[in-house]
């Protein structure tokens, strides 16, 4: 069954937080939401759990109707950025709380409920720790902990709102492998909530990037990275650097240069504002075509060089080259900067 | 070789200065303020030798002046422990225009002196009183009866269940009841289970705080008390007329007698604190 979100609004006071949102989740999707602060996922989020009321619009799973139900009724896991454990009971009486809490007739018996919890601790890889108080474990075993118990319930769409927020960064990237790899196990309709590019695109089937209260685009993270729908999209996905160009002829002029307009559609010719990422510049020497440059730094360490320059016409800009280009480059020389591809969109 | 024998220690050295002078301070304040009187409360009563004191002590007035200051205190913490909780609750929880100056109401029972509070309780409480008059036509009698006396201890202990409750409720945060609602849980369950044990420390601290305040309250319970012996009369009152009969040795023992049952409560109160403290923290 499919999560179906159709014309959802809310606004808090004056503010809109979300504006006319429609989205669909695949049964056993892994879908993220992905957005700068403000514009609107983790209220999206909260609305689909019910710890929020939409003003308008409709979220359907399958022929259910789910604003028509209170938070309890729902069945919807939800895991919190700060774990929201409780604190005053074991790991295992955190992850039991939500099976206790069944309506007597539905309740497991006790057993069932020690075997379950059991088999969720070893589950969320914390086997020897179900007689720790939360206040006794890592950020990351909370969060793992929070997870076992959103899953306890065994509920049919689990939502996780920046679940890695508050880890750090390799912890992070520890967990995002093995949450993609619980996913693959249990195949649940997931929904999650990250504002971080890299973990949206490694993680999720599709991306939907939000502004605003606004779907602005949604896809594979493949869709995203080739044919991003906006200047805001691509911005958002990655450093990205914009030119004034005119657009002549399905090439844009930048600087006295003809450079490759990326992407299927052909934008109008006219003037118009061109984006690049920072690994497609060519270096030249200072006479060449393009953008005067005096180069600040060369940084030599990780996958690419990085060269931090500051442009003749002001503005600093930090473009990432080969390790065999920037060998030729040293602080205070003087090169030409031109981005080889570029996208443009049509100005709003 | 020998072995480095390090000097035991007192106290093992910290990087903020001024340990000594500290500790040096706060045990001459103690000392001076605090367990001299105390001490001195304790042999003070022996003047006229032990049957004196114990004829003071088991006189049935007396008995009936303790049990009545410790049974009014105990149900006055109790009541307080339970709408303390409650105006805490809403004070934190809720937003609403007004609310930093019912915040602020919260602290008038610190401020006004007992005896203003006293005469303004026995004047709304008086059959001839605002309430007084309306539960008058039931036979019920708030003024000049131990209920009155109770009405007086929870207006003085009211404030610190409110002001322990406060920060701990601030620091729960409300993700950990909307975890609980996603988990299935009902309102009532969650009150029960996740927010009443985050908040039980601090309750135990209010409700000690509460009653040892209302324990030695006299000015205001004197003038809605009604003073009728064997009826409403509070302890500290008793040790006053002791005091102005000039039995300084009567006033001393119905004092140390008040000291012995407050230290075992307090004691026991925080034995249970600790206990319930421990939990989560381990």
């Amino acid at each position: 069954m499919s999560l179906e979100i159709t014309n959802v609004n809310k606004s808090f006071g004056r503010f809109p937080a979300l504006n006319d949102v429609s989205l669909l989740a695949e049964d056993g999707e892994f879908l993220a939401l992905l957005g700068p602060s403000g514009s609107g996922k983790t209220t999206l989020l909260r609305i689909i759990a019910g710890l929020e009321i939409a003003d308008g619009g409709a979220v359907r799973f399958g022929d259910e109707d789910l604003l028509a139900k209170p938070v309890r009724q729902r069945g919807i896991g939800f895991v919190f950025q700060h774990y929201a454990l409780f604190k005053h009971m074991t790991s295992a009486q955190n992850i039991a709380f939500g099976m206790q809490s069944k309506a007597r007739k539905l309740r497991p018996s006790k057993a069932e409920i020690k075997a379950k919890v059991a088999e969720l601790l070893a589950l969320v890889q914390l086997d020897d720790l179900g007689e720790r108080y939360p206040a006794q474990l890592s950020g990351g075993q909370r969060q793992r902990v929070a997870l076992a118990r959103a899953l306890a319930i065994e509920p049919k769409i689990l939502l996780l709102d920046e679940p890695f927020g508050a880890l750090d960064a390799k912890v992070r990237r520890g967990l995002r492998r093995w949450l993609r790899e619980l996913h693959e196990r249990t195949g649940l309709t997931t929904i999650f909530v990250t504002h971080d590019q890299e973990e949206a695109l490694e993680l999720a089937d599709r991306v939907a990037v939000l502004k605003d209260g606004k779907v602005e685009q949604i896809g594979t993270p493949e869709e995203l990275y080739h044919e991003p729908a906006s200047a805001f999209v691509f911005d958002f996905l990655g450093d990205s650097f914009q030119f004034p160009c005119v657009v002549r002829d399905g090439k844009a002029v930048i600087a006295g240069v003809d450079v490759t307009i990326l992407g299927a559609a052909t934008p109008a010719d006219g003037p118009s504002t061109a984006y690049a990422r920072p690994d497609a510049f060519v270096v030249g020497p200072a006479d060449g075509p393009g953008f005067g440059a005096r180069i600040r730094d060369v940084l030599l360490a990780g996958p690419d060089a990085r060269i931090d320059c500051v442009l003749d016409d002001d503005g600093a800009i930090e473009v990432r080259v080969p390790h065999a280009v920037a060998q030729k480059l040293a602080p205070r020389n003087r090169i030409s900067l031109i981005p080889r591809e570029v996208r443009v969109w049509a100005e709003t | 070789m020998t072995a480095v024998v390090r000097p035991r220690r007192f106290v093992e050295p910290s990087a903020l200065p001024g340990f000594g002078p500290a500790l040096g301070f706060t045990m001459v304040y103690l000392s001076f303020f605090l367990l001299l009187p105390l001490a001195a409360l304790v042999l003070r009563p022996w003047e006229h030798g032990f049957g004196h004191v114990w004829s003071v002590i088991t006189e049935r007035r007396t008995l009936d002046a303790l049990k009545l200051s410790f049974g009014a205190a105990f149900l006055a913490a109790c009541l307080n422990a339970v709408f303390g909780t409650i105006v805490a609750w809403v004070l934190v929880r809720y937003d609403f225009p007004g609310k930093r100056l019912l915040d602020a109401f919260v602290d008038l029972p610190f401020a006004l002196p007992t005896a203003v509070a006293g005469i303004a309780l026995a004047t709304i409480y008086a059959p001839t009183g605002m309430i007084g008059a309306l539960l008058d036509p039931y036979h019920i009698q708030i003024a000049y009866t131990p209920l009155g006396v109770m009405v007086a201890l929870v207006f003085v202990g009211f404030p610190f269940v409110v002001r322990a409750i406060q920060p701990v409720l601030e620091d729960l945060h409300v993700e950990v009841e909307e975890a609980a609602a996603t988990l299935g849980a009902s309102r009532l369950r969650t009150i029960a289970l996740v927010v009443f044990p985050a908040i039980l420390p601090a309750l135990l601290t209010g409700f000690s705080l509460s009653m040892a305040r209302a324990v030695g309250e006299y000015g205001s319970v004197i003038f809605i008390a009604g003073n009728i012996q064997n009826v409403s009369e509070i302890a500290p009152l008793l040790i006053i007329m002791h005091l102005e009969e000039f039995d300084y040795a009567g006033a001393a023992a119905i004092g140390l007698v008040m000291l012995l049952i407050s230290a075992v409560t307090l004691f026991a109160l925080n034995g249970v604190q600790a206990l319930v403290a421990r939990r989560g923290l381990r």
